[in-house]
């Protein structure tokens, strides 16, 4: 049992830190002083700064080097994210596409699909969003409505809405999950499209969150064609091919871990600068629960890497530490408030936008209900809850849940 | 990185596993409720297995291990509820171990001829607290100075009182740390010299063997122990009591799982239902974070000794609570029966309320988790 490199490893980690310290001087600077501030600048700079990330190999870490990466495992990729972090650099702007969408294109994709696309996409010339979530169906996601028909001349004509789609302001593409036959059971009915997001009657809309920035959009779909070749992973298989885009979602939070910020030693740091809250044994009592659990999501985090450096995927248990992480933070942000008063909750301090934040991190990659349904069946092997939705067709659906309620 | 168990660790478990199933341990943890003298003496399995000499060098006689192999045995005792000395054992034999000086008992204590306790002291903490012991009673149990050392030499007289001592009734030799002119020294003193007094108590979980020990110019033998080594041994018991609790927490849980699925109402599984899926799914999301901690704490005594403080603190912190949690959802779980002796979730109960008041109580090593991040957060 070690924490350590191997030699390759550490070698591995030697390329990179020297790459980024010949290299950093080209990041945009995002935080403090000489910080860029007008939203375009940001985003041009973090496209070119993701463009030379992929040159130098620190992007697509684990993609095939026949599409631009590095063949490498997620070791490595962990590597690469702490040295990124430890030069106290931006990482990939399209962390969503470079880390789901594209995986998702290499395993199902068609050839032109994956020689059109991947290129642009590592090197963020086009930014990727995930067109999944609909405002009725997001744990229930087998259930999106949004509509896609087949027309004569094999292209694909497309109406619905979807939700919760970061990036959708700025992005080239969508990865668009649409039912296209309503007439057989849920999970059946569904495709996989390429979306352009510059098309006609695509509509993008900022959805403002509690602390009153707008991170995610609402994308409304108004008779929209879709060329034929559009299809990822064949008619019909939409459900297979979007099974596969979650599992490298859950790779990426499982590997992600403490990289959302939310870690006990930034949270004791922040305490520990003040010399009277650190002596009350309520304020220490509250502070050693939360961070003693946010220490284990960080060794969970070494297991989940221990199983996949051995081949291994991580199973739905991976969701536990989000659960964990989530519902410490959320903790640690009341504690700050209850230390430092109103002030922590203004715009100007640095746990607002957190505390603001945490509440919808709760339902967001899967709500914590549904997580822990998931676990409860599958690691436990607990018995689902009876459905009403099994091997009927979509169409009858809708019906027999009214009915129902 | 490889944060996964070896093969030998593997089978260490498997062996342990093997040797406890032997012995009904739960229904003797009943039976001992009403009658001490129902427990199995497992001492001889003990010695069999190797595990008194678990931590002590093989140059002594021991097998040389380290710290996560004691825990993944503590972890079986704790899946069966098994009153095996080990607790108060191996801390005793780990400073023995780390003075250079050595001592003439290590041979019979790696053996098992004869049983050592550890004399629980925590350390001094961020705000400067001395090296403190549990007192017996009191007001939210405000720690009490430890033990006071006097003489010159090899040999020394030590004085104090240290309650609820883990395996102190019958041990041969007690091991701990006095104050000698304001400094901590390791101290090792026959359990059986004039000046020492062991008074057996039993509380609430009849399978733990404690000890209120008192000393009263009790002659003792100097060890040369660095201070870390005198540390280290308070946080390798907290290692030790995590490991044995989320043992109990694994068995808890698969019991309540199996019965889950089991157990219909209204036509179907209870398990099936959320409010019960989800309240087991908690006690696996907690079970399966302190074992997190555990491969830290493990990880750390030797690989990061800076962070052992912390990584033990913090697991025991954790299988404290998922201890707690664990038992009260067997017992809910199962319903009104779960309350009864007729099942096992009550010694589970048991188990878990008493454990967490023990070596300074859950609180305190939580206490300590936040204290050591300050310290990390000044250093930095």
């Amino acid at each position: 049992m070690d924490l350590d490199d191997t030699p390759d490893q550490a070698a591995y980690r030697a390329q990179v830190r020297t790459w980024l310290e010949q290299n950093k001087s080209a990041a945009p600077i995002l935080q403090g002083p000489g910080a860029l501030e007008d939203e375009a600048e940001i985003l041009a700079a973090r496209r070119a700064w993701q463009g030379k990330l992929a040159e130098g190999g620190l992007a697509g870490v684990t993609w095939p080097t026949e599409f631009g990466g590095q063949g490498l495992g997620p070791i490595e990729q962990v590597i690469c994210n702490q040295e990124i972090a430890r030069a106290g650099v931006p990482g990939i702007l399209d962390a969503i596409g470079v880390g789901m969408l594209g995986p998702t294109i290499i395993a199902h994709g068609a050839d032109e699909q994956k020689s059109r696309y991947l290129g642009p996409m590592l090197h963020g010339d086009e930014v990727w969003c995930q067109l999944f979530s609909e405002p009725a169906a997001g744990s229930d996601l087998a259930a999106v409505q949004a509509r896609a028909r087949l027309q004569d001349d094999g292209s694909w004509r497309l109406s619905g809405q979807k939700v919760w789609t970061t990036n959708a302001q700025f992005a080239s593409y969508g990865l668009l999950l649409a039912r296209t036959d309503a007439d057989v059971p849920k999970h059946k009915g569904l495709t996989m499209f390429i979306v352009p997001m510059d098309a006609a009657g695509v509509t993008v809309r900022g959805l403002r969150q509690i602390s009153g920035e707008a991170e995610f959009n609402e994308v409304f779909f108004d008779d929209v064609s879709l060329e034929p070749g559009s299809v990822v992973g064949g008619v019909g298989n939409g459900w297979g091919t979007a099974l596969t885009t979650l599992m490298f979602e859950r790779v990426t939070i499982g590997l992600g871990g403490e990289g959302m910020g939310y870690s006990s030693t930034r949270f004791a740091a922040a305490i520990a600068a003040d010399p009277e809250a650190r002596r009350d044994p309520e304020v220490r009592h509250r502070l050693g629960e939360i961070t003693s659990e946010l220490l284990g999501v960080r060794f969970t985090g070494y297991r989940t890497l221990t199983a996949l450096s051995k081949g291994q995927i991580p199973g739905p248990e991976a969701g536990l530490a989000k659960v964990t992480i989530v519902s410490n933070a959320i903790k640690a942000g009341d504690l700050i408030a209850d230390i430092e008063g109103p002030d922590a909750l203004e715009p100007s301090s640095a746990w607002s936008y957190m505390i603001s934040f945490l509440p919808g991190l709760k339902s967001a990659g899967g709500t914590e209900e549904i997580l822990r349904n998931t676990i409860g069946e599958r690691v436990l092997g607990l018995p689902p809850e009876p459905r009403l939705d099994k091997g009927i067709p979509f169409s009858e659906l809708r019906s027999k849940e009214g009915a129902a309620a | 990185m490889n944060l996964a168990l070896s093969d030998e660790q593997v089978f260490l478990r498997e062996a342990a596993r093997g040797a406890l199933s032997r012995f009904k341990t739960l229904e003797a943890a009943r039976e001992a409720l009403e009658n001490e003298g129902a427990l199995p003496d497992l001492w001889p399995t003990a010695c069999e297995a190797g595990w008194p000499g678990l931590l002590i060098d093989e140059q002594h006689g021991g097998a040389g291990l380290d710290a996560f192999d004691a825990m993944l045995v503590l972890s079986e005792c704790g899946r069966v509820i098994a009153g095996i000395a080990l607790l108060g054992h191996l801390p005793a034999t780990a400073i023995l171990n780390d003075s250079p000086g050595g001592s003439p008992v290590l041979a019979d204590l790696a053996s098992g001829e004869r049983r050592a306790a550890y004399l629980p002291v925590s350390p001094p903490n961020d705000l400067g607290e001395g090296w403190t012991a549990d007192p017996a009673h009191g007001a939210r149990r405000a720690p009490a100075p430890t033990a006071t050392a006097a003489g010159d030499g090899v040999s020394v007289s030590v004085s104090g009182e240290l309650a609820f001592v883990p395996d102190a009734p019958g041990a041969d030799v007690l091991v701990g740390v006095a104050i000698l002119d304001g400094r901590p020294v390791g101290v090792c003193i026959d359990a059986s010299a004039d000046g020492v007094t062991v008074e057996r108590v039993t509380r609430y979980d009849a399978t733990r063997s404690l000890g209120h020990v008192s000393l009263k110019d009790a002659p003792a033998t100097l060890l040369d122990a660095p201070e870390e080594a005198l540390a280290g041994a308070w946080y390798l018991a907290q290692s030790l009591l995590a490991a044995e609790s989320l043992g109990s927490v694994e068995v808890a849980l698969d019991v309540s799982v199996e019965y889950a699925k089991e157990r219909h109402t209204f036509g179907r599984a209870i398990g099936s239902y959320q409010a019960v899926k989800h309240g087991l799914t908690e006690v696996l999301r907690q079970l399966e974070n302190g074992r997190s901690l555990l491969y830290y704490a493990g990880w750390a005594r030797d690989g990061a000794p800076g962070e052992f403080p912390l990584a033990a603190s913090a697991a025991r912190s954790v299988a404290g609570r998922a201890l707690d949690e664990a038992s009260r959802t067997m017992i809910s779980v199962h319903g009104g029966i779960g309350a009864t002796w007729e099942h096992d979730a009550p010694l589970f109960f048991r188990r878990a309320q008493l454990s967490r008041r023990l070596l300074g109580g859950t609180g305190l090593a939580t206490d300590r988790v936040a204290g050591e991040l300050f310290l990390q957060a000044d250093a930095a």
